[in-house]
């Protein structure tokens, strides 16, 4: 039937081998966040003993309530929060609005239209990095969520991938809304939409965790605290210097906490995850 | 194909219009202004820029300090493509055995992907740290080397590439499974009764039958690792120590943003649009191959 069932056969003890090899994978993948949880559960003595204790001990309260309180983590958390939900639902909605336009009407300038949105693959925000914040400043959105949030909104792959999916919606169902008298918003409100709540939900996991992790951008545009995303501002609190107490444990419950909302997502939503992945690859 | 077409005058233009904007102001418009900036010579604080036609580009060319980020961006992408897409491949070819488990196996090694790049740098910092990391601990058995990361260069690269891969190893191994899972049964039946072994067939039909996908990762790896991994540098090296980890993009940023040397960080952001467009048209070719395969 499949690859697997094929390969499998010749070796009746190959399946403990399998599982043993891919526990090992996991719990290599895994030792990183392990290592930081239980250093983020630990008083510095503990973090600074040799051998290194590699079991949770119970400052888990104390260490995580530092964090919170020494980088304004509940800001932080709600400022990334309220970037990746923008950037997601941003992008999802105006990349459906210019692909229905695309698929659905024929208009002087389409080609073009479909040319500057697929341009935009080729200019990451890299190599456009100073011009964008000269026009950002322009506009007076440094420092906004306006700022944070626009510019990232342009979308090709979430355009391409609207496309695709209307391009398999077959024409009776356009044309039987005609017939009923339906006006293209309706249609796309009433019939398109719930089409494609599954795209949808697919796209907004993998758009969420993009918004959540962005860093060069929010990095240029803010510049006070009360507008720093998570992903930035816990590095605030990396002992960097010999002059400092090494609190890697105050840290790591920092660290912790930036990373478990994107990974949840993930965990919750795994199989639109998958699909959001690989769909807006294509 | 023929396809049903609503008409009106001005809807579909304003359909497409939050997006043409937004790709004009904050996508062309910017863009074309790094063209223009990158061929002239000119003051932070506005005012008098003056043309000097391709000066910052040959300046660049001249310089040891760009060819060295060059050198190290090469080094950190290619490393981390290779890692990435091979480790990617192992561990996907071990997941899609038919066993038990396989969805709590997949779940298990993809959420790293959810770990922005800086923050999963922050945890590696740690773990090299030269006197409290767990790393040097027990490398320390076996080897006196000092892994001082403030200190030595290819230390310093070696935990940005670590911490790159763990993050973006989850993606490559759920493209190779989807691809896998993709591949027909039938045929590898067919090797199977030919008398071909586990080995033989996964590198004889399984592995050119994704060769499309793998070149699309590695693609898809190198842009990564070019443009989406500035934080990695930003949070953990700062470029350091002594520029070994300044790559391409933290240079861009370092020059244009810090430095205030516009030219030139333009000139460098122009470079960067060449290596970009190249790589997109690259992974259009793996597009072309997928239609017609």
């Amino acid at each position: 039937m499949t690859v697997l069932q094929a390969w499998r056969r010749p070796l009746p003890w190959g399946n403990l081998v399998v599982h043993l090899l891919l526990l090992a994978c996991v719990a290599v993948i895994a030792f990183p966040l392990y290592y930081a949880f239980v250093i983020s559960t630990q008083t510095v003595d503990e973090v600074l003993a040799r051998p290194p204790v590699l079991r949770p001990s119970t400052h888990l309260v104390e260490n995580y309530a530092a964090a919170w309180t020494r980088s304004h983590m509940g800001r932080l958390l709600w400022n990334s929060a309220v970037v990746a939900v923008a950037i997601a639902v941003g992008k999802i909605a105006i990349s459906m609005l210019s692909a229905f336009a695309i698929v659905y009407f024929n208009f002087y300038g389409k080609h073009l239209a479909f040319w500057m949105i697929f341009v935009t693959l080729m200019l990451p925000v890299p190599v456009r990095i100073m011009s964008t914040y000269e026009v950002v400043g322009n506009l007076g959105w440094l420092n906004t969520y306006w700022g944070l949030t626009v510019p990232l909104m342009a979308s090709a792959t979430a355009t391409f991938l609207f496309r695709q999916f209307y391009l398999t919606i077959p024409d009776e169902l356009a044309e039987a809304a005609q017939l009923d008298g339906a006006g293209p918003l309706r249609f796309l409100w009433s019939m398109l939409l719930p089409l494609s709540w599954a795209n949808i939900a697919a796209l907004f996991v993998v758009l969420f965790i993009y918004g959540w992790n962005q860093y060069l951008w929010p990095l240029m545009i803010t510049n006070t605290e009360s507008m720093q995303v998570v992903v930035i501002g816990i590095n605030n609190l990396i002992p960097r210097t010999g002059t400092h107490i090494p609190e890697w444990n105050v840290m790591m419950a920092a660290a912790i906490m930036a990373l478990l909302p994107p990974v949840a997502v993930i965990l919750f939503m795994q199989r639109w995850f998958v699909k959001g992945l690989i769909e807006s690859e294509k | 194909m023929k396809r049903t077409f609503f008409r009106n005058r001005w809807l579909p233009y304003l359909l497409v219009l939050p997006q043409v904007a937004i790709t004009l102001v904050f996508f062309f418009w910017p863009a074309f202004e790094s063209l223009r900036l990158s061929l002239y010579r000119s003051s932070p604080f506005g005012g008098n820029d003056v043309f000097v036609g391709l000066e910052n580009f040959l300046k660049l060319l001249a310089s040891p300090d760009y060819y060295a980020s060059i050198v190290n961006t090469f080094i950190f992408s290619f490393s981390v493509t290779a890692l990435a897409v091979g480790a990617g491949l192992s561990v996907a070819a071990l997941a899609s055995q038919r066993i038990r488990g396989l969805t709590a196996y997949r779940t298990a090694l993809l959420w790293p992907y959810g770990i922005a790049p800086p923050v999963a740098g922050i945890i590696f910092l740690f773990i090299f740290h030269p006197s409290y990391g767990v790393l040097p601990y027990f490398l320390s058995f076996i080897t006196a080397y000092e892994f001082y990361w403030l200190l030595k260069g290819w230390v310093a690269m070696a935990l940005v590439i670590v911490a790159t891969v763990w993050t973006h190893l989850g993606y490559n191994i759920a493209f190779y499974l989807a691809g896998l899972q993709a591949i027909p049964g039938s045929v590898l039946e067919a090797a199977s009764v030919d008398g071909a072994g586990g080995m033989r067939r996964f590198a004889f039909i399984v592995f050119p039958l994704l060769s499309p996908i793998s070149f699309f990762l590695v693609v898809a790896n190198m842009v990564f690792s070019f443009f989406e991994t500035f934080g990695v540098i930003h949070a953990v090296t700062q470029g350091g120590p002594g520029g070994a980890t300044e790559i391409m993009v933290f240079k861009v940023y370092k020059d244009g943003f810090i430095g205030l040397n516009l030219g030139s960080s333009a000139a460098q952001s122009v470079i960067l649009m060449a290596v970009v467009i190249f790589l997109t048209m690259l992974q259009f070719r793996y597009l072309e191959k997928k239609v017609t395969y």
